[in-house]
């Protein structure tokens, strides 16, 4: 092989092929097990895309920088499923783009925050969040009890994320003002449409319990569904023999 | 490479790579044989590694995640079970004396006790103290867990129930009540004399109060505002205001009461951790 060494260093086209190809190899290996992307998401019941107002909270986390400090990933190690359940599973975030999983706890994980506090405490943890928690250094977010969600134009959002393979039906996308706003609301007579879409076990009640639908609303309510939605009772690991049905 | 103009360097005794530039030339020395020794070594370790850990990605995807298995038949959710199995096998000995005891067992017996308070110690930390703080000394909105004023009742069978189901949580069981809006009902002054008489013995409006709380406040709270566990009413007789205890604080909680949620935990916590938590909450200092 040194004999043909001579040839590569002074044919400078050569030389730049043999680059890209021994190059491409580590590409090859990252991108090829994707094109089995299916093979990497656990069937698990239970799963739906966020309602257009867990979507506004969802946006709202983002624009913020949750993720700066508050992963979603509960890995499958004994400290972690004790302190915060049941492992994260790969559908759990299919729905999510880009996904939350993060890289930094600062905070706690909130992959399974939904349903651990109630809506005033996650108010009261917002607005303050030293009152409840001496020993916090979160920074405060008052100011999502006083911004009106961004709930207008969430069709444009469902619409979006369908293109990226989010099963949202034209129904989700027709209705998806109507049902952002229904959610927030502790009685409305757009519910049964909500429900009908996305499911009976939607929480839909005033969340922040002012008139006006805020992003403390949008906020809480996509943190109060946070990894409520997998039926874990029913699920079971894949063993490491016999696929993935 | 052109070994015909390889040369043994005097000095070094190595030989040069061949190559001259202006009359300077290259020594070619070789790598140290224990740095060559370790690198193939790692590379024959890499081989059995593929065989021994899932590695590969395959199209036939056998595996756990659509790629080669691996002898080990290793999975990260079996690590999982491996490692619970562990802790679980230390536990053991008092787990399965905890799970068949009843309370007064377990409060009776010294070694299941320090168990349970150990396990409940733990679980508290991580799902109690942020709304009923590290110590549980409670914040405004969420109660003291180390008094003996209970609003649901301080048994451990009372604790274990309110644990389990939450108070107005979404568990259909779940503890439930709600005062009703006396603000609605009643005019500013209502209220205010109601708040006197229950803070302000010598304000002229209390016996105006004392009647108006029969009339509006007794059927939950009790006659003598001592409060009614049954309802979650709380003691309106001693130090302890949970929403705060100034009169103008009481009237805003007569015209439109807060109320509190506890989540439910029986879906989130095993059996055996909500009746770990019941005995460490109970051993708080509030007991009843």
């Amino acid at each position: 092989m040194l004999k043909h060494h001579e040839k590569l260093e002074k044919n400078s086209i050569l030389l730049l092929v043999c680059t890209v190809i021994v190059i491409s190899i580590g590409g090859i290996i990252e991108i090829l097990p994707l094109f089995r992307m299916e093979t990497t998401i656990e069937p698990v019941k239970g799963i739906r895309p966020y309602t257009p107002l867990e979507l506004a909270g969802y946006n709202v986390y983002i624009r913020e920088g949750c993720y700066n400090c508050h992963s979603q990933q509960i890995r499958p190690l004994r400290d972690e499923v004790e302190r915060y359940g049941h492992y994260s599973l790969a559908a759990e975030s299919m729905y999510d783009h880009p996904f939350q999983w993060g890289s930094k706890r600062t905070g706690p994980d909130l992959a399974r925050v939904g349903g651990k506090y109630s809506d005033e405490w996650h108010i009261q943890h917002m607005i303050d969040p030293r009152v409840l928690v001496p020993e916090s250094i979160m920074p405060a977010y008052p100011h999502l009890m006083t911004r009106v969600a961004n709930l207008g134009n969430a069709g444009d959002d469902l619409s979006a994320l369908k293109m990226v393979g989010v099963p949202y039906s034209d129904e989700m996308i027709g209705n998806a003002s109507q049902d952002g706003y229904a959610q927030a609301e502790a009685e409305s007579d757009f519910h049964d449409g909500l429900y009908e879409r996305y499911g009976d076990k939607v929480n839909a009640r005033n969340f922040d319990g002012q008139n006006v639908t805020t992003e403390m609303d949008a906020l809480i309510a996509y943190l109060q569904v946070l990894g409520t939605m997998a039926e874990l009772k029913d699920y079971k690991p894949a063993p490491a023999t016999g696929g993935t049905e | 490479m052109k070994t015909e103009n390889r040369q043994v360097d005097e000095i070094t005794g190595t030989e040069t790579t061949g190559h001259e530039w202006d009359g300077i030339t290259e020594l070619d020395t070789p790598m140290p044989r224990w740095w060559l020794i370790v690198f193939y070594v790692t590379i024959i370790w890499s081989i059995g590694y593929w065989f021994y850990y899932p590695t590969w990605p395959t199209f036939s995807g056998e595996g756990e995640r659509g790629g080669t298995v691996g002898s080990a038949e290793w999975t990260q959710y079996k690590q999982l079970e491996d490692q619970q199995a562990e802790i679980m096998a230390v536990r053991a000995q008092y787990q399965q004396q905890f799970e068949s005891a009843s309370f007064s067992d377990v409060q009776s017996d010294e070694t299941l006790y320090a168990y349970a308070i150990a396990g409940g110690k733990s679980a508290f930390g991580d799902n109690c103290a942020t709304c009923h703080g590290t110590g549980g000394a409670g914040a405004p909105g969420y109660p003291n867990l180390n008094d003996d004023d209970w609003l649901w009742g301080g048994s451990v069978d009372d604790i274990y129930q309110t644990l389990r189901y939450g108070i107005r949580s979404n568990h259909p069981e779940t503890r439930f009540a709600e005062m009703p809006a006396f603000g609605e009902m009643l005019s500013t002054d209502e209220v205010s004399s109601i708040a006197a008489y229950l803070v302000e013995e010598d304000a002229s409006n209390v016996s105006v109060g004392a009647t108006l709380y029969e009339e509006n406040c007794a059927v939950c709270h009790g006659d003598t505002g001592m409060g009614g566990q049954d309802f979650g009413a709380p003691n309106l007789r001693d130090a302890i205001w949970f929403y705060g205890g100034s009169k103008a604080e009481i009237e805003l909680q007569i015209k439109k009461p807060k109320h509190g949620v506890m989540p439910a935990w029986e879906d989130r916590l095993s059996e055996s951790t909500l009746r770990q938590l019941t005995i460490y909450v109970h051993s708080l200092g509030g007991g009843q």
